[in-house]
């Protein structure tokens, strides 16, 4: 009976994203959702999977991490040099992979020793290498140092981005919920506790680290596939920042959280559009005016669930139980 | 069961252990003595494998484990409950539990021991759900000790059971240790309460500024006058 429910459950979820992606398909076809919310549309999906990747590092991991632009202009840049060669799906498709399976070798080879390091420490340490990497393409060759690269052709479309994004969701949310997600959790919980139960700290917050790296790749190699251009000023300090932003306001350890505060930020963001002069001090004051009020960010550190929302209409409509 | 030889750890340029050397036999409680700062908790968290020593060898049933990872000593039997009993706050006690038992895969048997845990303290049992960081203090050692129990260790490392807990409460806590060790644990204690430690130690030794000064059986340390004078109060 239990096990019906799940298995019902789990159809209900495929069920419910494909219904996304149909819905979402559907109105770009009519031009319902014209060119510029297409491009907020992907804007939103990298910086989901940026946020829920950064989450799985600094949220569930607890290691406080700076360097996700780094790893995502790893992506972007190889997927771009692949595609201005190879111009055609399986060029996208090689340069995707190659983009994010670089990012998560770099993640991994800079996260054995860096990992040793705490809070502020790993922080300053990590701002440090994304910023190397970024003075690494600002003087390569092929990367066309400070002016970028160009004329990139588009291939990330909306059947790329949902297909990536989800993926990248329902692989974060596995991984917690197995056992290693498990030892994550615990080693920002109390990582001498950890230790004393037979966890490997500096295993699991490097494998953290790698599978961070990897998805903000992805995220890189979709922004190179969709917007032309490069330019290594992209992938700046203050990249980092905004994901780092959408994290804690969407809450640390929520996935869903994070989902919901990179749509509510874009949203947010393109009503501004309206407000130029203004949208700055506007975006910032509603960061400030947020935090005070949900200093735990948007979910704490619960997930969204069907429960929590038939909870809440049970909430708002008067109670039955209460009537009889 | 556990033999420590001669282990020298420094901190830096600190010097914090000196040639310290102790056995622990099995089925034994062993308490380990001494004022702030002697050494005890660098003494556990060097046989548990969290810090490594210098020079000298540690041996778990004459096999020398100086060498070996913390988390291969958990899978030899060795299981540590840190000192201010570092539960996983955010987890539920059941996740705490299950978590003890992280390296384990044979599930049923992991369920037994769980029902065991429970068995010995059954406010756990009610909280389970409950996260750990909302228990009261003696709520959150025991589940310290029933997290360590669930990786079915020989034997049993525990660092200052009764800190910060109320005199009803370590009485219970201890009574609890005597407990697991008559069912057949091996128990290495540090304390600052002599008097409960030596109560329920079968040996003893005494830690100062990193060396061991003296050692013996518990009842033969109660009547010693310099024990009596330094942690008995007289």
């Amino acid at each position: 009976m239990v096990k019906g429910l799940k298995e019902l459950l789990s159809l209900r979820k495929w069920f419910l994203l494909l219904f996304t992606f149909v819905i979402v398909q559907f109105l770009v076809q009519i031009n319902v959702i014209n060119d510029y919310l297409q491009a907020t549309i992907a804007t939103i999906c990298i910086n989901i999977i940026l946020a829920v990747s950064l989450n799985l590092i600094t949220g569930f991991t607890g290691q406080f991490s700076l360097g996700h632009a780094g790893f995502m202009s790893i992506g972007a840049y190889t997927c771009a040099i692949i595609l201005l060669r190879v111009p055609s799906t399986g060029g996208f498709l090689a340069g995707l992979l190659s983009g994010a399976v670089l990012a998560a070798l770099v993640g991994f080879l800079v996260g054995l020793p860096t990992l040793r390091l705490r809070g502020d420490y790993l922080a300053i340490a990590t701002l440090g290498m994304s910023e190397i990497i970024r003075i690494i393409f600002l003087n390569l060759e092929i990367t066309n140092g400070a002016a970028g690269l160009s004329g990139i052709p588009r291939f990330t479309n909306w059947f790329y981005l949902f297909v990536f994004m989800a993926g990248t969701i329902l692989l974060i949310s596995n991984f917690l919920r197995s056992s290693h997600g498990r030892a994550c959790i615990s080693v920002r919980e109390d990582e001498i506790a950890a230790e004393a139960m037979g966890i490997n700290a500096t295993r699991y917050k490097v494998t953290a680290f790698t599978i961070g790296a990897f998805c903000a790749g992805i995220a890189g190699a979709l922004y190179a596939g969709y917007f032309y251009f490069l330019k290594p000023s992209t992938f700046g300090f203050l990249k980092s920042i905004d994901i780092l932003v959408i994290v804690v306001l969407g809450g640390m350890g929520s996935l869903s959280g994070s989902v919901l505060a990179a749509i509510l930020l874009a949203l947010i963001s393109t009503f501004l559009q309206d407000f130029p002069d203004l949208r700055m001090v506007l975006y910032s004051l509603m960061l400030i005016i947020i935090m005070i009020f949900r200093p735990q960010g948007l979910m704490g550190s619960k997930e969204l669930s069907l429960k929590m929302l038939t909870g809440l209409g049970r909430n708002l409509l008067p109670s039955r139980k209460g009537g009889e | 069961m556990l033999e420590i030889n001669n282990i020298n750890v420094h901190f830096g340029v600190i010097h914090a252990l000196k040639d310290v050397s102790l056995t622990v036999n099995e089925g034994e409680i062993v308490t380990l003595l001494g004022a702030n700062g002697a050494g005890k908790t660098t003494t556990l968290r060097t046989a548990s494998g969290l810090k490594k020593p210098t020079d000298g060898n540690i041996l778990l049933n004459g096999k020398d484990i100086t060498q070996t990872s913390a988390q291969e000593r958990v899978k030899m039997g060795i299981s540590h409950v840190p000192e201010g009993r570092r539960v996983f706050p955010a987890m539920t006690v059941l996740e705490n539990l299950e978590l003890g038992a992280y390296l384990r895969r044979d599930r049923a048997e992991i369920n037994k021991d769980l029902k065991m845990v429970y068995d010995r303290f059954p406010i756990l049992y009610d909280r389970k759900k409950q996260s750990a960081g909302t228990l009261s203090g003696g709520e959150q050692q025991m589940l310290a000790i029933g997290r360590a129990l669930m990786s079915r260790p020989k034997i049993l490392f525990l660092d200052e059971p009764s800190m910060g807990l109320a005199p009803l409460l370590v009485q219970e806590i201890f009574s609890i240790i005597k407990d697991i060790n008559e069912t057949g644990t091996t128990i290495l204690l540090v304390e600052q309460n002599a008097s409960m430690a030596l109560q329920i130690a079968h040996r003893a030794y005494v830690l100062e500024t990193g060396s061991i000064v003296l050692s013996g059986t518990g009842s033969e340390l109660m009547q010693s006058e310099d024990i009596r004078k330094a942690y008995l109060g007289g």
